[in-house]
């Protein structure tokens, strides 16, 4: 047998260097206009905000083989990271924390974080848990109706699995064989209540079998890994060969919400192990190990970056706030 | 035109719509190789193929919820739930989701749904293949109710419905499937949403219903023009929600008497809107009390006929007592 050289394993997945440094930006902007979030509530300035922190692996991971104009993404409220992959910019992300006339996702009817842009394939999206599951079932029966060559994905935390929805929409997917990607971000908390009193297996992938079609656990913190088993997932659904389930075990690192108060039920030393593996921090680790990014290279990015979330801030804050004559609008389709 | 029935009209009406246009999906429990329990989809699975005729799990929640994503997604769904009674589960997506997304999205997307649900009671349904729902509905924002009462009406409304841009809960009256029959044209006609419809005309006092008890309406009112010379005016409120004020308005201006016969629970139920409706507007127009008929507030209609029959019809004859009472106040 002849030797040769490992390939990467970012180059087994298709991944080039300059891919690898555009998931590490996205991540990196994630975080930082996360903790900027969390900052202009503490100042007063947004009345709510939803962190995102410590799941920035599996978001930017399960969202980069989805392919922008042709997939369509249904996120859940914690999905920063995957709708900046979709298109949406820091620029649009604050006008939806200030509740301004242009935010994308809803004109600041709704909360930060719930996400919908009909340019971007971003599937608007609702507080109640788990509604979106058969939205996403629907919308790949009607894409594979129409003969699109599109995948549509659909992301969720632990709780939502124990919906109804959820499983009536997983259920129906299955049935059909549909083009679909359901990915669990599980970070062992729905709000308060641990993954111990949501369900009884370890494992919410095993719950795929149910259905009839595989599930996959995939380690949040690492985004290739993520990345690797969400493009197998499309891989299958672009096949005919129906719906994945992906489960990433993930962790926030903050409170559910700017009105949550986490220290009422997790350990600060619990925590803080978890921030040990911060997936951003391991990702850095990878770069530099493999000579696409060294330290210096990554402080420039953060610098580049908080510039850039700065400047989304000031123009956002800036921006026209919703016409109170307008309450009454998008009741109905208006006339032409 | 041609004489049907309520349920030949409404099979005729998705029939011809679904064959002049693919976007059209028909999904719900049974509707397949059943037909559908009411038949209204019998021999469709043939003809329009299992991926537009589409037997769902038993899941009502998860009908509406695929349908709003086939709906956001170019397609016109018309979603059925076998019974009324067993919409509930989708509440959550009929009322959070389909409901609000136009507005919660700021316009930028909209659910061109159809959900068909059989309700109302007399045959025989008990608590659970018998119940009114329209009250519940008619309360969301963002959500278009109607319940035709006859075959034209029905026909004219469903196509209405699948063309509408927004949701629309089409209900059926299930005892006016088959015993309610009458003419309707063979034309592609539209009967527009939001529009009430004078059944019968006349000059004493004004009745307003919808379903199954518009008819018992014009009976009690045929009855009392013939037995003491008092003229009824009947109007088919026919759209739940948006309501015809205007329509009903007029009549009741015009006869000064006013009473609201419906058959779900009469407390908060659509005729408690109505009424209201008419106390602001039509005060001073008003030459009695309005009056209120609607079923007991009792949890839904008992099996037993006995139990039945009082729940339909607590008293003999009561609308035609009721509207004689109203007429000589």
């Amino acid at each position: 047998m002849s030797t040769r050289v490992a390939e990467t394993p970012h180059g087994a997945l298709g991944l080039t260097p300059e891919d690898l440094l555009a998931m590490h930006r996205t991540m990196v902007m994630a975080r930082l206009i996360d903790e900027a979030s969390l900052r202009q509530n503490r100042m007063g300035r947004a009345p709510f905000v939803v962190p995102v922190s410590g799941h920035e692996g599996c978001q930017i991971g399960t969202a980069w083989p989805m392919r922008r104009g042709t997939d369509i993404w249904l996120p859940y409220y914690r999905d920063l990271g995957v709708v900046l992959a979709a298109g949406m910019t820091p620029y649009e992300i604050f006008l939806g924390v200030f509740a301004k006339a242009d935010d994308p996702s809803s004109g600041g009817r709704q909360m930060p974080a719930h996400w919908g842009s009909r340019r971007l394939g971003v599937i608007t999206g609702s507080s109640p848990i788990a509604t979106q599951i058969p939205h996403a079932a629907g919308i790949a029966y009607a894409s594979r109706y129409r003969g699109e060559d599109a995948v549509t994905a659909c992301w969720f935390g632990d709780g939502a699995t124990s919906e109804g929805d959820w499983h009536e929409g997983l259920n129906f997917a299955g049935v059909h064989r549909l083009p679909v990607v359901f990915v669990c971000e599980n970070n062992e908390y729905a709000i308060s209540v641990p993954q111990s009193k949501q369900m009884a297996i370890r494992d919410v992938a095993d719950r795929a079998a149910g259905y009839g079609f595989p599930g996959e656990v995939a380690d949040g913190s690492d985004v290739l890994g993520c990345y690797a088993a969400m493009k197998r997932a499309h891989d299958r659904a672009r096949e005919g060969e129906g719906p994945t389930l992906i489960e990433c075990k993930t962790y926030r690192f903050l409170p559910h919400t700017s009105d949550d108060d986490d220290k009422t039920y997790r350990s600060r030393e619990e925590v803080e192990e978890h921030r040990h593996h911060d997936p951003i921090d391991v990702f850095v680790e990878y770069l530099a190990q493999h000579e696409v990014l060294d330290q210096t290279g990554h402080d420039a990015i953060l610098r580049g970056v908080k510039t850039e979330v700065d400047e989304a801030i000031i123009a956002a804050w800036e921006a026209a706030d919703p016409d109170p004559r307008t309450l009454a609008d998008h009741v109905f389709e208006e006339p032409r | 035109m041609t004489e049907k029935s309520v349920v030949t009209a409404i099979r005729d009406a998705l029939h011809d719509e679904m064959a002049q246009d693919d976007r059209i999906l028909l999904l719900g429990e049974d509707v397949g190789t059943r037909g559908g329990v009411f038949r209204i989809s019998q021999g469709w699975l043939d003809e329009f193929g299992e991926s537009r005729v589409i037997d769902t799990p038993l899941a009502e929640s998860g009908i509406v919820g695929v349908a709003i994503g086939m709906a956001l997604h170019g397609l016109l769904p018309v979603a059925e739930i076998e019974f009324a009674d067993f919409i509930h589960p989708a509440f959550d997506q009929i009322v959070s989701e389909a409901a609000r997304i136009r507005y919660r999205s700021n316009g930028d997307f909209g659910v061109p749904l159809v959900i068909r649900a059989p309700c109302g009671g007399g045959i025989h349904g008990a608590l659970y293949h018998s119940q009114s729902i329209e009250a519940t509905y008619a309360h969301v924002p963002g959500l278009k109710v109607v319940m035709p009462s006859t075959p034209a009406d029905a026909a004219g409304l469903l196509r209405s419905a699948i063309r509408d841009p927004d949701p629309v809960l089409f209900l059926e009256h299930k005892r006016t499937y088959r015993a309610i029959k009458g003419e309707v044209p063979d034309t592609a006609f539209t009967v527009p949403i939001g529009l009430a419809d004078v059944k019968r005309e006349g000059t004493d006092l004004t009745c307003v219903s919808y379903g199954y008890s518009l008819h018992r309406c014009l009976d009690a009112a045929a009855r009392l023009q013939a037995d003491e010379g008092i003229s009824v005016e009947v109007v088919d409120v026919r759209t739940i929600s948006p309501l015809d004020r205007g329509t009903i308005l007029d009549s009741v201006r015009s006869t000064s008497r006013a009473i609201v016969v419906y058959e779900d629970n009469r407390t908060f139920g659509a005729g408690a809107e109505i009424s209201a409706m008419l106390a602001e507007e039509a005060l001073f127009d008003l030459d009695a009390p309005i009056v209120r008929v609607g079923g007991p507030d009792v949890p839904a209609m008992p099996f037993a006929a006995p139990l039945e029959h009082a729940f339909l019809e607590p008293e003999p004859d009561e609308l035609y007592r009721k509207m004689l009472k109203l007429a000589s106040f």
